[in-house]
């Protein structure tokens, strides 16, 4: 393990402590039991996150093939580490930017990218925001079967640029508190705010687009 | 007053509901008054929402069964050192 991986897990293991929930405390036993040893308990953690460390991971890498290597790599080195991880946050959490880190070296490794890196400064002008104001028809849920919506909120995710799409991800998907993604993507808290604003604004724009109200007016044409 | 823009500026607080309530009470005035940004308001939370509300898709057996066989000759090796 290199030196920029030690900081991200100590930055990781020293996040702030949080107030756990019911199902909290069955974590943090798995934890403990897998720290003595106790392989079930780390396949039940595994079995627990596998499914949205994969899709945070394909999300960010934009790669069907880096998301599964970055899947396995996190586990690996989260199970390597836990005697790091002292409980002082969700171990999701920690989790999460270790498969965070893993799929940004992965990105970054990828010369076919051609789309800002996450560290490069970037223009934050509201004005560069296209607004499209329309209401929504109807509930989306409803509107299209699960397949479709998944394909629609797939691909506009997509089209965001990654240091966008990564804050995105974490924020509002992962639901990581504003001052956890700015640790995990090494960033400041205005930025973090500022991209995420960004990030929902363009999105609202590109789903508007296909889910805006039709006026009624337009039946006269057809 | 509260324009668009300080309202644009302040709209991920009043999304993640952490402003001060001077500062929400002056954006519900705005949305009020203004319909542009009332819908931008709406669209933007259902967008925040609608993602929200995505469940992750599962592993395939393959891969699952992939991961499974790295990481318990990982725990098996550790056991044994």
């Amino acid at each position: 393990m290199d030196a920029a991986d030690d900081v991200n897990l100590d930055l990781a293991a020293g996040a702030e402590a949080q107030s756990s929930g019911p199902g909290e405390t069955g974590e943090l036993e798995l934890v403990q039991r897998a720290k003595a040893g106790d392989v079930g308990a780390f396949s039940e953690l595994i079995n627990r996150y596998e499914r949205r460390i994969l899709r945070l991971a394909k999300r960010i890498t934009q790669n069907e093939e880096d998301a599964e290597d970055v899947l396995q790599d996190a586990f690996l080195k989260a199970y390597e580490n836990l005697d790091r991880f002292q409980g002082n946050s969700k171990f999701y959490t920690w989790l999460v930017r270790i498969a965070v880190n893993e799929a940004l070296m992965k990105l970054r490794k990828r010369k076919s990218d051609r789309t800002l890196p996450l560290d490069e400064p970037m223009e934050t002008g509201e004005e560069t925001v296209q607004r499209e104001i329309a209401v929504w028809e109807g509930n989306p849920e409803q509107k299209y079967s699960q397949e479709e919506l998944h394909n629609i909120l797939e691909d506009a995710i997509q089209s965001l640029a990654p240091s966008y799409r990564t804050v995105f991800v974490l924020r509002d998907v992962e639901e990581l508190s504003t001052e956890e993604t700015a640790a995990a993507l090494d960033l400041s808290i205005p930025a973090v705010k500022s991209r995420l604003l960004r990030a929902r604004l363009q999105l609202r724009e590109k789903l508007t687009r296909l889910f805006k109200k039709q006026p009624e007016d337009m039946l006269a044409y057809l | 007053m509260l324009t668009c823009k300080d309202f644009l500026r302040e709209l991920n607080d009043y999304l993640d509901k952490c402003c001060d309530p001077s500062v929400r009470a002056e954006i519900e005035k705005h949305l009020n008054d203004c319909p542009n940004c009332f819908v931008v308001a709406d669209t933007t939370k259902k967008t925040v929402n609608v993602y929200k509300g995505m469940e992750a898709q599962p592993l395939s057996d393959k891969l699952k069964s992939k991961l499974m066989g790295v990481i318990e000759a990982k725990m098996r090796g550790c056991k044994k050192a």
